[in-house]
Order: C-alpha cells, then structure tokens, then sequence
C-alpha cells in the first residue's frame, strides 16, 4: 500500500505515454467505428444517422459477407486441427532425445518469421506450378484449390510456433510419471492420450487459442493468395471487410458495421474460451 | 525395450529429416527461380536455371531499382527497431504502476489493455488511418506512436502477469532508502524485466516488420514498408508483371529474417516461449 | 520533489508531441506552391517521376508524383483526397469520375492547357459550363496482328479463308474463319496458339471485363440514344452478349494457354508470348508496343504490327473501327491553396508546350497528346500509335468510343472479370455471367448515384 500511495501521483510519467497513445492508436478509433457502423458517410465528418441499415445492408445486398464467414469458419476449423496435430506430433519427435533436435526446431520454426505476403506469394508460386503440370490448371480454378492452399500456406507458417510451445509443455512432463506409465506396460497410444495429452492441456488450450483467432483474422496471406479468386469465393471475412470499406463505393458505413459483427464474433469466442479454462482450472 | 526405443530414434530422425528439407523447398525453389530470366518462371517454376534461362543478377538489379528496395528495407528497419524501442520503454513502466496502484482508474486501464487484445484490426482499421492524417501522424515517425498504442495490450499484459510476481519489499526497502519510483523502477524493476523485456520486443518485432495493412493504409501512399513494395510490385501495372524481378524481391525480403534469426535464435524461440505461456 | 514531477511531466509532454510534430513535415510554406501529382499509369510511372525531377530542376518548384498500383486509383484517391496533404493533380475516367469527384475539381476553363486543346467538346464540362477535365492522351485498342505470320498463313497452298492479307478480314465471321484454319495449321505456323493468353488473373482481366465490353455496350447505348454524358445509366441489358461471347469464346478456344490457366495469366505474359511468335495476334492498346520491344528475344519487327477492330458479328460492322478515347482527365484539387492550383497548371502547360516536356510525352510516354502545341511530326513515332491515327483518318470507317468511363465502378470491373474467368474455367455458364452481370451493374449504379447525391 506504502508503493501505491508514493508512485500514485506518479501517472504522467509511469502511465500517461502508452495511455495517450493507446487512446489514439485504439480506443478512439474503436469508438468511432463502433458509432460510425450506425451512419452513412464519405468522410467521417460529413456521418448521417441511418440506424440499423448497415447492419441489415451487409447481409441482405448479397450473399458475400455470409459466404465469407463460412469460409472462414471452414477454414479456421481445419487448420486449427491440422496445425495442432502436426505440430504436437513434430513436438513428440522433438523431445524424444533425437540427434540434432536444435537444428530440426530451428528449421520448423524459421517460416513463422517470414510474413504474411511474402510467404503467399511463394506458395502461389509453387502451387501454380504443380497444378499447372499435373493439371493444366491453376490456383484460381477451384475454390478448393485456394481454400487447401490457404491451409497449406498457414500450416506451413503456424506449424513451427505451436510446435515451440508445445516442446516447453512436454519438456515440464515429469519423466518419473511416464516411466511408471511404462513400467506400467502401457503401449504407446494408452501412453499418449491417458498421461502425455492430460499433462500438457495447458499448452494445447494456448495453442487452439492462438491458432483459432489467428485463422479467423488472416488477412495478408488470403489477400496475396488468390484475392479471393475466382468471384470472391476464397474470400475471408477480413478480405471482404476490406473490400467493402475501399473497392466498393459508398459503403463506409456497411464495412464499418461488418468490422462490429467479426468483432463481436471474435470476442464471444475469446470469452466462451476464456470461461472453459477457467472452469476446467477450478476443477484441477 | 531399449531395441524398439532405438528403431524408434532413427525413423524418426529420418522422417524428421526428410520434413525438414520439405520445409525449406519452397524458400530454395524461389532462390532458383530468382536466377532465371522473367519468362521461365511461371512456365516452370521447378526446373534448375540453364545456359538460356540464367539471367545472373540481373533480377536483383532490377527489382531493387524498380521497387525501391532499399529504401522500403530502410524504412521497414526504422518503424520496427524504434517502435519496439519505445514499447519496451513505456510499456513496462506502465504495466508497473498499474501493477502497484490500487485504484479505480488503474484496474479499469488493466481490462481495456487486455481487452484490445482481441478486437481485430479491421475494427479500427479504417477509424485509425482517419485519425493518423488528422492528427499528422502519418509518416514514420508518427506511426510509432500508433504502434505502441495497439500493441499496448499484448505488452502491458505480459509485464503485469511477470511484475505481480516480483515481491513488492524490494521496493518497499529502496522506497525506505528515499529513492524516487523513477530511480526505484530503473534500479530495481527493470533488472529484473529484462528477460520479459526481450521476450516483448521479440513478440512485437516480428509483428511490426511484417505488418501490411496498417503501414498501407496509414503512410502506404508515401512511404513503402517491404510487405507494401512486394505487394504493389505484385499488383504491379497495367500489364506490366516481372516475375523474375518479383522473385528477387522476396529473396530478398527474406534473408534479413534470416540473418536477425540466425543471430538471435535462442532469444527468438525463448521469448515465444515465455511469451505464449504469459499470453 | 513536485518540481521534479512537473519537469518531467513536460518532458513527457514535450517528448510526445516532438513525436507528433516532426511529422508536419513538408508544410507549405512557400508560396510558389506545389505540386502533387497523383499518377493514374503506373506503367508510366518512372517517366512521370523524371518529368517532375527535371521540373524542379528547371523551375524550382517541388513536384511530387505518387501512383496507384493498377486497379487501384480510385481506392487511393479516396483516401488521398481526404487528407490534409491532397493531390493537387488527380485523374478522372470521365463523366462517371466527374460526377463522383465534383466537389473536388476546380474550373478550368481560363487554363492555358484548355486553350490548347484541339477539340474543345473533348473536355468534361459540368451543368454551370465549367470545364472541370481536360483530355491528355488519346488512345486506342483493337486486335494486334504480326503480319509476318499473317502472310505466311495466307501463302499456304491448303489455307481455306478465301483470302490473301489480313487487311481483308471486315467482319467477325471472316475473322473466325481465319483463326480457326490458322489453329488447324498451327503446326505449319510454328505458333503456339492464334490468340495470346486470355489473361483472367485479377487485376489482369481489364482487357476484357472493360476493353472488349466497351464494344457490346457501345452498340447497346447507341441502340437506346443513351446519353453518356449524363453519368452511368441506371441499367444495362447486355443486349449485345452474344457478339461479346462469340469474340471471347475465339479467342479462349484459339489460345496459346488451355481455358483452365487462365486465373493466373497476366497481360506481361501475353505481351511476351507475341513479341516471341509464339502467337500471331493479342488484344491489346497501342501503349503494348513498348512492352513488345522490351521483350529479350522479340521477334516482332515494328513494320509488321498492324490493327484490326473487335468485330463482334453486329451487322455493317464493316465501317467498325478501333476503339479510340481516352479515359485520362487532369483535374485539379480546388481545396488546394491558389498558389497549389496554380503551380500545378504551370506544370501540366509545361510538360504539353515546352520541348522537353513534348519530348518526354511524345518518346517516352508516348502518348498521342490532343493539344494543338504538337505540330505535325511531334506525336509518338513507335508503330502502333502510328497506326492508330491511321485507322482514325480511315475513310467509311468510324471509331469506337471509348463508352467504357461509364461503366459503374472498379468493383463492377472486377466482379465482371470473375465471371469471365469462371466461365472461361466452365463452372459458370454463360447464361449466369450475363444476369448476374447485368444485375450487378444495376445494384452499383443505384450506389453510385447515391453516392453522387
């Protein structure tokens, strides 16, 4: 209490700067974006009240902005499960006392540093080669060729990441408990889901969490991918938000009030998650 | 046991290794293919470079000149070293008066920073580009500010869950000892930060070198990061795409992060390491 | 200890707003004025930036050039325009951009630029007779044709046209019948296909969602009287699909690439596979002649690229010819201060009056400027611009307008060119590309006069 009192007097220094720039850079632009979602404008200082019609506006002028939930929806949920699982697998490989495990995680780990765009457009690159000589086709011709390619690209890049993670969860498992699972004669399988998998819950929660709203948010590597080629059916929620706001005229107001319904989603699921573990936590 | 415990070591050694070359093709297969002249590219991305396709540097020379590669590098290096400089300046003190002061206003500060943490870009997106050019920070310099105000969240967050551990008599005692919280912070807190610290600057760096749309929409239009020169070379003109240029370019773009990795890899994989746990 | 608190509040204070300040940057505080030129080519790019350096050179006065990447002008004008630093020099497609940019353009009609142009009716002028565009290219498009390939098809003992020159194909169903016999002795040719790429990657697509619909939308506006000067039309019928589907559907089917490619074609890749002969024609404006002698290894010899129009199968279309227009207006920012504006005209006059600036437009432009400065002899000399006045000072043969600036939006554009590439992939069928087409056109019109209103 004694610290409190004598640092109290204190904000301007300790407090002011990232508050100042935290209003600037967020909370007066979520503000803003949270009012302008109910007016019509052009340039913000001309915005005229219109209620709801945004709101209705982005579901009923077209089908796009549902169909870019569902696609992102689908997506995520593969690649949540496919990053995790590959990841927790290369982990187990990793901690099993294999010769140059350093240099294996450091290759793993290397496309998580490389952006966004750069890393689409070196996918694009060989996905149209391999499509183009298997197939004569190309990136743009299915929609599933762009949607697997997304997750192909995210893999790749997310993989290393939980992989990290998960290595420090499995590195806390106590040997002594897996040697008396052993003793134990358990095999490998009753081994992995009774005694490694319960041990690290922690990390897999992080790591669902991550990649969950990682996924839901991709932006830049769904932009240099396909663009949403062909006829916007591999766009993301985040394209089609960005879309609205510059490509299509007059509908500030609608992307704005897209960018509330993603981010109410975002947040249910960030506090839906949140509560799990917390109950799972009180449980433990 | 043991025997089935060794085959088990090699197979996955093996399996291990044939990922790990899997992992590095595609960075290898635009290495080659920035050696090969504009047309060989996209007819074939996989064949090696021969007498009529290699074009030596001439990719490079190009690209950089056409892009402004250099100084794209130039400002990207800019905006990230002096953003994460300034975050991991501000922040912790921050983090640590909120820690330390029990007030209304502190705790509400607390959940708005974690709060942030959640809402997507494309919430503010719009909103803050308008701003930035109200308030004159659309260059550089400016979009510092903007960035240690959105990544407050992620980096208040971690310092608050590491300084409540820190037991509070050490300051108590240097409080006693009649030095100022300014001294009290740099002499006794921020020692013990420092490895969050470098876990901190880590998180954000990665984040800000490889940011695409806020830069684009905040200072795009005059001043061009390396994600905006890539994208825009992509984009590139009516009819005008150099494929050999463009795969110059990410080579390029690429072996900074290389070498900041090479350099610093145990930091980079302890600082995600601490950082995931923490967030 | 307050002291202290208070000095380092203000050091704070001062730190940050040093943050903030050092921005402001280039304020204007001269009053020469300057100029921000923002660029609608970005093919061109370079070249406009040389102009603005020799510019400041010559004259002092600071010019500043920023360009949109394709496709993206009117994204980037939109954001542009509403900051405090605005482009004083932007680019409207025509009457469309008009009526979206008119609270932003000032009169023109007392510019020396405007005095000079050599057709007056050429320029946009708003309800109060203001003239708020000014006309600074004329360009034209059509079929590009490599007549070395061409005269050795038509030597062949076996070819079925019925014709000897390509000078003699007037109509869609010759031209069919040309291009199909030339697809059957593709061999004998040594091309890869008649046609170049039909290239259908996004942001790659303009030759046809907006070049080759000009032409059905013309005969579909002149059928009705539409007046174009007016703005968009409120809706399209796309009356003319069949003449654009037959025109398409020849060139997918006679291409050096398989329909399926398509999505990540590019122009650049079209412009290459005809400078290397391995296609006899391309889609394609004069502006593609610098891209063709760019190419290493270009086989393409300047005497032998000539023109043909877009014949779609409309009757009398024998008197068709190129699609010649422009969709490149200057217009100046009239929020810029006086000195801006006017700094900014002194610099357009310059760059179509003096003799550098001629040279630059002319020879590295090249571009076929509509001012009356250029004497006889000054336009661009490469072939495909010459050819283009050639087919305009053709007798019994009119141009096509380019009616294209009326089309609602780059986002209309765009989703166009998606459908086309569907198409083109055979997952949509053509009844489909041509309702949805036309129903969107109607929803982007409503939002563009509402925009306007």
């Amino acid at each position: 209490m004694r610290v409190s009192k004598y640092i109290k007097k204190w904000f301007p220094l300790f407090a002011l700067p990232t508050t100042a720039a935290f209003f600037l850079a967020f909370l007066i632009p979520f503000g803003m974006g949270i009012y302008l979602s109910f007016t019509s404008f052009r340039t913000v200082t001309d915005a005229k009240w219109v209620g709801l019609s945004n709101y209705v506006t982005a579901f009923t002028e077209n089908s796009d902005f549902l169909h870019a939930l569902w696609f992102s929806v689908r997506f995520t949920l593969v690649s949540v499960v496919t990053v995790n699982v590959i990841a927790f697998a290369f982990a187990l490989l990793l901690t099993r006392a294999i010769r140059a495990t350093n240099i294996f995680r450091a290759v793993f780990f290397l496309p998580n540093l490389i952006g966004g765009i750069v890393l689409a457009y070196v996918w694009q690159l060989i996905i149209n080669g391999v499509l183009g000589k298997l197939f004569q086709q190309d990136l743009t011709y299915s929609p599933a060729y762009g949607f697997w390619g997304l997750v192909v690209v995210v893999n790749w890049q997310m993989i290393g990441y939980m992989m990290i993670i998960y290595i420090a969860g499995l590195q806390n498992v106590p040997g002594d408990v897996l040697e008396a699972a052993d003793i134990d004669g358990a095999g490998f399988w009753a081994r992995l889901f009774q005694v490694t998998i319960p041990m690290v819950a922690g990390s897999i929660t992080i790591c669902t969490f991550l990649t969950l709203t990682n996924s839901l948010k991709l932006f830049d590597q769904n932009l240099a991918l396909t663009a949403g080629a062909p006829n916007h059916q591999t766009e993301g929620v985040s394209l089609n938000i960005y879309r609205t706001f510059y490509n299509i005229r007059n509908h500030m107001g609608v992307g704005q009030a897209k960018a509330v319904i993603f981010f109410v989603i975002v947040a249910a699921i960030a506090f839906v998650q949140l509560r799990a573990t917390r109950s799972k936590e009180e449980e433990g | 046991m043991e025997e089935r415990n060794k085959a088990f070591r090699i197979v996955g050694f093996w399996a291990l290794l044939v990922l790990a070359v899997l992992w590095l093709v595609p960075l290898f297969l635009v290495l080659i293919n920035s050696l090969k002249s504009n047309l060989f590219i996209t007819a074939d991305p996989f064949a090696l470079p021969n007498a009529e396709t290699f074009t030596a540097a001439a990719n490079y020379t190009g690209g950089v000149q056409r892009t402004g590669f250099f100084s794209a590098f130039g400002y990207s290096l800019f905006i990230t070293v002096f953003s994460v400089l300034v975050i991991c300046v501000v922040t912790p003190m921050t983090a640590w008066y909120i820690s330390r002061v029990k007030a209304w206003y502190t705790s509400v500060l607390y959940y708005l920073f974690v709060f942030s943490m959640i809402v997507p870009f494309d919430m503010v997106m719009f909103t803050m580009s308008k701003l930035a050019n109200w308030t004159h920070l659309d260059n550089p310099v400016g979009i510092i500010l903007l960035y240690t105000g959105f990544g407050a969240g992620l980096s208040v967050f971690i310092f608050v869950g590491f300084i409540r551990a820190i037991p509070i008599e050490l300051e108590e005692a240097a409080m006693i000892d009649g030095a100022n919280p300014f001294k009290v912070f740099f002499t006794v807190i921020f020692p013990v930060l420092r490895p969050t610290a470098v876990t901190v600057a880590i998180l954000n760096a990665m984040w800000i070198w490889n940011d695409y749309r806020l830069p684009y929409l905040v200072i795009g239009s005059n001043y061009k990061t390396i994600p905006i020169a890539v994208q825009n070379y992509m984009q590139g003109s009516y009819g005008q795409k150099d494929m050999g240029g463009f795969m110059a370019m990410l080579v390029l773009s690429i072996i900074p992060i290389i070498v900041f990795y090479l350099l610093g890899q145990r930091h980079i994989i302890k600082g995600v390491t601490a950082g995931a746990v923490k967030g | 200890m307050n002291k202290k608190i208070v000095a380092l509040t203000a050091a704070t204070a001062i730190a940050l707003a040093g943050l903030a300040a050092c921005s402001g940057g280039s304020g204007s505080g001269s009053d020469t004025g300057q100029v921000y030129f923002l660029n609608f080519k970005p093919e061109v790019a370079d070249v406009w930036e040389a102009i603005a350096k020799d510019y400041t050179a010559e004259t002092g006065v600071s010019v500043k050039v920023v360009t949109a990447a394709s496709g993206t002008y009117e994204q980037t004008l939109t954001s542009e325009i509403a900051k405090s630093d605005a482009p004083t020099v932007f680019q409207i497609n025509g009457p469309v951009g008009y009526a979206n940019w008119k609270d932003y353009t000032a009169d023109l009609t007392d510019s020396d630029l405007y005095k000079h142009l050599s057709d007056q009716t050429l320029a946009i002028t708003g309800a109060d007779g203001g003239v708020y565009g000014i006309p600074y290219v004329v360009e034209g498009y059509g079929i590009i044709y490599n007549d070395a390939i061409m005269k050795k098809y038509f030597a062949l003992a076996d070819q079925k046209s019925g014709l000897t020159d390509a000078t003699e194909i007037q109509s869609f169903d010759q031209l069919k019948t040309v291009v199909e016999d030339m697809t059957a002795h593709k061999a004998d040719l040594g091309i890869q296909g008649v046609f170049s790429n039909t290239s259908l990657k996004p942001g790659d697509d303009w030759r046809w969602q907006t070049h080759l619909m000009n032409v059905p939308l013309y005969y579909e506006f002149k059928d009705s009287n539409v007046d174009l000067s007016a703005g968009t039309p409120a809706t399209i019928k796309f009356s003319y699909a069949d003449g654009f589907k037959k025109l398409f559907d020849l060139y997918l089917d006679n291409s050096t690439v398989e329909k399926t490619q398509l999505g990540s074609k590019t122009v650049d890749e079209a412009m290459a596979e005809f400078a290397l002969g391995q296609s006899a024609m391309v889609q394609n404006g004069n502006w593609g002649w610098s891209q063709v002698a760019g190419v290493a290894g270009n086989t393409v010899l300047a005497e032998d690229v000539h023109f043909l129009p877009l014949y779609i199968g409309v009757s009398g279309e024998k008197s068709q010819g190129l699609c010649i227009g422009t969709e490149n207006y200057f217009s100046i920012n009239k929020d810029a201060s006086a000195a801006d504006q006017q700094a900014s005209l002194d610099f357009l006059y310059w760059v179509f009056s003096s003799d550098k600036g001629k040279d630059y437009v002319a020879n590295q432009l090249g571009f076929i400027a509509p001012f009356d400065t250029f004497a006889t002899g000054e336009g661009p000399s490469d072939p495909l611009a010459t050819e283009v006045s050639s087919w305009m000072a053709k007798d019994g043969v009119t141009s096509v307008p380019w009616v294209f600036s009326v089309m609602p939006s780059q986002d209309w554009k765009n989703n166009f060119g998606g459908e086309l590439l569907t198409y083109a992939q055979g997952s949509t069928d053509w009844a489909t590309v041509v309702s949805d087409t036309v129903a969107d056109w109607a929803t982007q019109a409503k939002a563009a006069a509402e925009a306007a209103g």
